[in-house]
């Protein structure tokens, strides 16, 4: 494979160059455009020279817009808030409920465990709205509609899948020999689980934590249905928050590097686990 | 004998029979999504209505009215060729550009892991904050994009608000979140193949163009299937960057499943028409879905297998 030529390495270079210009550079231009009043953004033709002001990230922050005419009122702090606790119960949920069942599927073989483990993962593949529209109805009659308890139950349908068979594959993973030992020692089921089995799977567990909280963080469409302006997340605040302040250009940017920092730097934090996520389990990184 | 063993034994806090205690310890998550089955069956029962939000005196069941009037409905046909239209042109680019990176970084190196890294950034972008993104940059008034559009020659380019242009404009945005997926599996699968093969070949001074196509993309395959099943069945169902960017339009021009019967049910309130269309998308990701699982099973134990 090393025998590569000048002209293809130059080649090969430029190619990688083009695929960093191309994924990069959204990012970087709206990075600018957080830092920039907007008189420099709407300058003609678009120049990256500009003083730097943070007076974007302030009225975020301070959840005061002032345009010309009038101060708006802007609950984007709000909004970053509902997107941290619902990502972060649904997740807490989610592991409650999931870590078990995984367990359940990697270990103890049962009448119709694979049909149960599959069903749960088809509904990682249906259409959300399908569910989403009816729900609309019944939270209504059972007085879920626009309560986190609502939202967060909703969110399983992200989480659980992914938490389930991520963690399988770990629980799996594990020698039973090992568990046998402990429990020949005299310990108990719930003894061994416990102190055997949940520590040494610990890395699958944290990983799928990590990246389900990344989906929940990211989803839309069941915000966007189901919760009113207080409980949105910013993905469905970033929205209204667009079509509200229209203009506010330099804001709106601020607000989506705001929104996505988060979700960045636990990607960082996951990266090893990535591809074992981002593919349901199937595939090691 | 065996007395004194069982009474030595710590007695239990809880006796669960081993029968059961698979059914204790996965029926907490089962429920959790059993209840999102009852909305699914309201979803079949609507759609066989005539049910309009606005009239609701006037719901009774059609009995498959909603289906038959798709048959000449060009609205209908209009959403199933704009989503297969999207799907299939996002994801052969996808899996296109996809391929190339992951065989340009197929070397562990550091530089290589760095930008693999890099690279998966958008994906972790939420696909609606990547639309507000990329509405930023082609916004006519002062939009990169749009300006660079002037600059080589395209004046009055207006990207997704331009019937002409806006599905190329969210298929880029799909392209840019989701390339990085496909890529990211490919790679992971590429570093995992066997050197021998690849060895022999060079051993033997096959031409690379030959071994690409006779070695690595056969067993390449599995890989290759996966992601391609699971990006096909998500982008059929696409919401988030076509709601973001352009709500459906100009007109009806990206009106695909999902946005059209999210607008059937809240704009239209045509709650029969919208569970009919939902349910035929189910249908379409049904079938894929049932296929993609074969393929990722097989995956799963290949990996496994070799773990």
């Amino acid at each position: 494979m090393d025998t590569t030529g000048p002209v293809e390495r130059v080649l090969r270079g430029i190619a990688i160059s083009l695929v960093i210009l191309f994924f990069m550079f959204p990012i970087f231009w709206i990075l600018l455009m957080s830092f920039q009043t907007n008189e420099t953004i709407l300058r003609v033709p678009p120049s990256m020279v500009f003083e730097p002001t943070l007076q974007n990230y302030r009225a975020l922050i301070t959840g005061r817009l002032e345009t010309q005419t009038s101060t708006l009122e802007i609950r984007f702090m709000s909004n970053l808030y509902n997107s941290f606790f619902l990502s972060a119960t649904s997740v807490a949920v989610g592991l409650l409920l999931g870590v078990p069942a995984a367990y359940a599927f990697a270990r103890l073989k049962f009448r119709g465990s694979e049909d149960i483990a599959f069903t749960l993962l088809s509904f990682r593949f249906a259409p959300p709205l399908l569910v989403l529209l009816p729900l609309t109805i019944y939270f209504q009659q059972l007085g879920l509609s626009n309560t986190y308890g609502g939202l967060i139950w909703v969110y399983q349908l992200i989480v659980l899948p992914l938490i389930l068979w991520i963690v399988r594959g770990y629980f799996e993973d594990i020698p039973a020999d090992v568990e046998y030992a402990y429990r020949i020692a005299g310990h108990d089921f719930w003894a061994t689980f416990w102190k055997v089995s949940l520590p040494l799977a610990m890395p699958g567990i944290a990983a799928a934590g990590l990246l389900a909280f990344i989906f929940a963080w990211n989803n839309f469409i069941f915000a966007l249905v189901l919760a009113s302006a207080d409980k949105q997340p910013v993905t469905v605040g970033a929205l209204a928050f667009v079509t509200a302040s229209g203009i506010q250009y330099g804001q709106i940017a601020a607000g989506i590097v705001l929104s996505i920092t988060p979700t960045f730097l636990l990607a960082i934090l996951a990266q090893r686990y990535l591809v074992e996520g981002l593919s349901l389990g199937a595939v090691k990184g | 004998m065996s007395d004194t063993i069982r009474s030595t034994r710590r007695p239990r806090r809880f006796r669960v029979s081993r029968r059961f205690l698979p059914y204790l310890l996965s029926l907490p998550a089962l429920l959790t999504c059993i209840g999102i089955l009852i909305p699914f069956g309201t979803a079949i029962i609507y759609s066989l209505q005539r049910y309009r939000l606005s009239q609701p005196w006037n719901r009774q069941f059609n009995w498959g009215k909603n289906y038959v009037d798709f048959f000449y409905d060009p609205n209908f046909w209009n959403t199933v060729k704009v989503s297969m239209t999207y799907a299939f042109t996002a994801v052969t680019l996808q899996l296109l550009l996809g391929l190339g990176i992951a065989l340009l970084l197929q070397k562990r190196t550091m530089f290589n892991n760095f930008v693999s890294i890099m690279l998966l950034m958008p994906l972790m972008t939420a696909p609606v904050l990547a639309s507000l993104m990329w509405k930023l940059m082609t916004n006519p008034g002062f939009g990169i994009l749009s300006h660079m559009a002037s600059l080589i020659g395209l004046q009055d380019f207006r990207w997704g608000s331009d019937p002409k242009t806006a599905l190329l404009t969210v298929v880029i945005v799909d392209i840019w979140v989701y390339t990085p997926f496909i890529m990211i599996l490919l790679l992971a699968g590429l570093r995992s193949l066997p050197k021998q093969p690849f060895e022999a070949a060079a051993l033997d001074g096959v031409p690379r163009l030959f071994v690409f196509w006779r070695i690595t993309l056969p067993m390449l395959m599995p890989f290759l299937l996966t992601a391609t099943l699971f990006r096909v069945i998500e982008s059929i169902q696409q919401f988030d960057i076509i709601y973001a960017m352009t709500q459906g339009g100009p007109g009806n021009t990206l009106m695909v499943f999902q946005v059209e019967a999210y607008l059937n049910f809240f704009q239209a309130t045509n709650v029969g028409r919208s569970a009919a269309l939902l349910l035929i998308l189910w249908a379409i990701t049904y079938v894929l879905s049932s296929i993609f699982i074969k393929n990722w099973l097989r995956l799963r134990e290949k990996q496994r297998g070799e773990a």
